[in-house]
């Protein structure tokens, strides 16, 4: 026989709102929404309700009867937030809970009670625990969900519900406590139905007749004649794998052996799931209660055993195991979707970009992700604008490279200030003098200007000369500023191949 | 007799070549380097690819030439389609001039690395991924063990390995395929026309393994090398020699 708790959480909203704003917690307050042009009030805490504020109140009605009512905006959709994580807190009580909305808790709790020492102390632990986080709740035990649900919120007598007993205790309640609709409550209230008892033992036929079928079922569910089926809570469990040892593991090779089998069970449901794993951490639990963390990420989503084995080799020898190491937890703390369609890298097979990725990790691993670039052009002036660092592997140019002009293949990360000879404006120099050395030049090209671009900064522009010397080395050098300017300055900035 | 002389002889040359590692491939792994007259020297004809490749560059200049003169090179390893990396403790190299090579720079992938120990282990570990069409190492150092090593994984893997040596501290004796030195020369223009004409260059094959070493001088236009043959005004202002289309 199944046993059911039906948990009710009677300030829901207010009551989880007040725990992030503890300021609220001991004045009234309601939580409003608006609604064909009104504020409507959505849930009021147990200080508005003693003052006669209800939901489904007009806030300016509300208003009207208590004027310093505290009015915050309610959110949707935050009561199944709340649920859920409640929910997900129960089940430390019972595998088995469901959301039951827009209020309430579902545990079916068949068997469990007996480790919290029959159903009383059960009840009373979860219930002062959850009254304990700042919710008011009231909850119930009995045979069907129905009956539970009605006595969580219109018993009076016990909570508990002994096994088949629901009729007798569901008899003295109100028609609304068997979860019917509005309409039906009111029909049957307008007939003089005021409690269940006074209407149970009718045949089902006339009651069908009468209130239609939905009222049967709820009947039949409330007293176990029809079984109900609850939508469990699953919570998304993290992905993440444990390694005990008995004896403490001290040697590289030990270490080596427990990861390789984590990374086993880590990666086989991450395949079952299509995910890919780019960062974990692996935490070493040590005998004498240090923690040693190894973390790693990836370039792209991988899921492959050996390539993050050999990631984690690298890290081997940072791990200190002392007295040894009695537990192994590898967590993958970031994942993404990694279908096996994924756009190609440049023009190379999958398994050469699979190659090439394992081995930008491996570096990655090593010297750093940031000293590993890519470059795209970018539509920019000045030379060292002119390329950008590509955000993925995969990312395409979306401009071409230019080719209209002769570039130098190096060029120094900052111009360097020369001395130079030049007795004719706007004409390339005759000597520049660079680390102390003369360089006479023999040939040159120019002046190109670069602008600089107004948009972003101000400042002078540049006029580019490409010169050979005589030994047939070439140099990009140019003068920022006009000719004889006093701010004009020349640099060097490239050597041509 | 005579000619079956020549014919075993040329079986031991092959079988030799082999032995070192720079056996004639099939043809599908054939690259062919359109050097021209340098090809001659090399051993059996081709570009040794899945071998190291040392350039010497004492000045920024050189090095600067001699990245052209590897960049060139590269273009006709990349066609595969398979990506380049770069591995360097002071990058100077600029993106987008090495588009005039006829190579897309984002192929290219930058690892610069802090110190020369960690620029080799990338190198290394770079060379031994079959999934790479060259690798482009600029350190200084490297002594013979180490290049030992880095021919070694080449070898196993068929990646073109470029160690260009800014500044060597110490030039010694390497396991290198082939050293070479690159240092530019002074263009010729055509008579009666300004500024700089095509980039001249210096390469010099100081060792190669079962070649002959030599000198040439090449220029870089229409995308193609051309042998400098005579040095004389006249001649140059007839097109060159072209031995090769790139």
């Amino acid at each position: 026989m199944s046993r059911f708790i039906s948990i009710w959480f009677r300030h829901l909203l207010t009551d989880g709102y007040a725990l992030g704003q503890p300021s609220l917690k001991d004045i009234p307050f309601v939580m409003a929404a608006p609604e064909r042009g009104r504020m409507m009030i959505q849930a009021a805490n147990a200080k508005a309700e003693a003052d006669g504020v209800r939901a489904g109140m007009v806030v300016a009605d509300a208003r009207a009867i208590f004027p310093a009512l505290h009015v915050v905006d309610a959110i949707e959709g935050t009561e199944n937030g709340l649920l859920e994580m409640l929910g997900e807190w129960c089940l430390r009580y019972t595998p088995d809970v469901a959301i039951d909305a827009p209020d309430g808790l579902i545990l079916n709790i068949s068997g469990c009670p007996h480790l919290w020492g029959g159903e009383r102390a059960y009840l009373k632990d979860l219930v002062l625990k959850i009254r304990a986080m700042g919710y008011d709740a009231r909850a119930a035990i009995a045979d069907t969900i129905g009956a539970a649900w009605a006595i969580a919120r219109f018993g009076t007598v016990t909570p508990i519900i002994n096994q088949n007993c629901q009729k007798e205790a569901l008899s003295p309640l109100p028609p609304t406590a068997l979860r019917l609709d509005q309409a039906i409550a009111d029909r049957l209230h307008k007939l003089g139905l005021y409690t269940i008892g006074s209407f149970i033992d009718m045949p089902r036929p006339t009651l069908r007749r009468r209130f239609g079928q939905e009222m049967i079922i709820r009947i039949e569910q409330a007293l176990g004649s029809l079984t109900e089926s609850l939508k469990p809570i699953r919570p998304v469990s993290p992905y993440e794998e444990r390694l005990p040892s008995m004896d403490g593991i001290r040697t590289a090779k030990g270490i080596e052996i427990a990861i390789r089998k984590l990374l086993q069970g880590l990666c086989l449901r991450l395949s079952k799931e299509g995910k890919g794993l780019r960062a974990a951490v692996l935490t070493c639990y040590r005998m004498d209660n240090e923690v040693q963390q190894v973390i790693l990420s990836t370039s792209r989503p991988s899921r492959d055993v050996e390539h993050l084995f050999k990631l984690f080799e690298l890290k081997i020898p940072s791990i200190r195991p002392a007295l040894g190491i009695e537990l192994f937890l590898l967590e993958a703390t970031v994942t993404e979707d990694l279908n096996v369609t994924k756009e190609m890298l440049w023009s190379v097979s999958r398994k050469d970009e699979t190659a090439v990725a394992e081995l930008l990790d491996k570096i990655a691993g090593k010297i750093g992700e940031d000293k590993i670039h890519r470059f795209l052009p970018d539509e920019r002036h000045w030379p060292e604008n002119s390329y950008k660092e590509a955000a993925s592997l995969e990312e395409k140019p979306t401009t071409a490279w230019r080719t209209d002009r002769l570039r130098p293949v190096c060029l120094l990360p900052e111009p360097v200030r020369i001395e130079v000879s030049v007795p004719i404006p706007d004409y390339p120099p005759l000597l520049f003098r660079y680390k102390n050395r003369p360089y006479r030049i023999v040939r040159a090209d120019g002046p190109e200007r670069i602008e600089q671009e107004w948009w972003l900064t101000d400042g002078l522009h540049r006029d580019y000369y490409s010169v050979e010397d005589e030994s047939g080395a070439r140099y990009w050098l140019f003068r920022s500023g006009h000719y004889n300017d006093e701010h004009s300055a020349w640099y060097l900035h490239g050597f041509f191949a | 007799m005579q000619a079956v002389k020549k014919d075993s002889l040329e079986m031991l040359r092959k079988e030799i070549l082999d032995l070192q590692g720079l056996g004639i491939r099939p043809d599908s792994e054939q690259v062919n380097v359109p050097l021209g007259e340098i090809l001659e020297n090399m051993p059996g004809g081709v570009f040794p690819t899945g071998a190291i490749h040392e350039f010497l560059s004492p000045t920024l200049t050189s090095a600067a030439a001699a990245t052209g003169f590897i960049a060139a090179i590269i273009h006709s390893l990349m066609q595969s389609g398979k990506p380049c990396v770069w591995i360097s403790t002071r990058r100077m190299i600029f993106p987008p001039a090495i588009r005039v090579f006829g190579i897309e720079p984002d192929r290219f992938i930058f690892i610069d690395t802090p110190r020369e120990k960690e620029a080799f282990w990338a190198i290394e570990e770079a060379l031994r991924c079959e999934s790479l069409c060259a690798v482009i190492g600029e350190i200084a150092t490297l002594d013979f063990k180490e290049s030992r090593r880095l021919q070694l994984a080449v070898e196993s893997s068929r990646v073109t390995g470029f160690i260009n040596r800014r500044f060597p501290h110490r030039i010694t004796s390497t396991a290198c395929v082939a050293r070479w030195q690159v240092q530019p020369v002074n263009s010729k223009a055509t008579i009666g026309l300004p500024g700089l004409a095509f980039p001249r260059w210096k390469v010099e094959l100081l060792k190669i393994r079962s070649g002959r070493p030599a000198s040439w001088l090449l220029e870089w236009s229409g995308n193609a090398f051309h042998t400098v043959v005579n040095e004389n005004p006249q001649q140059s202002m007839l097109p060159n020699l072209k031995t090769g289309v790139a």
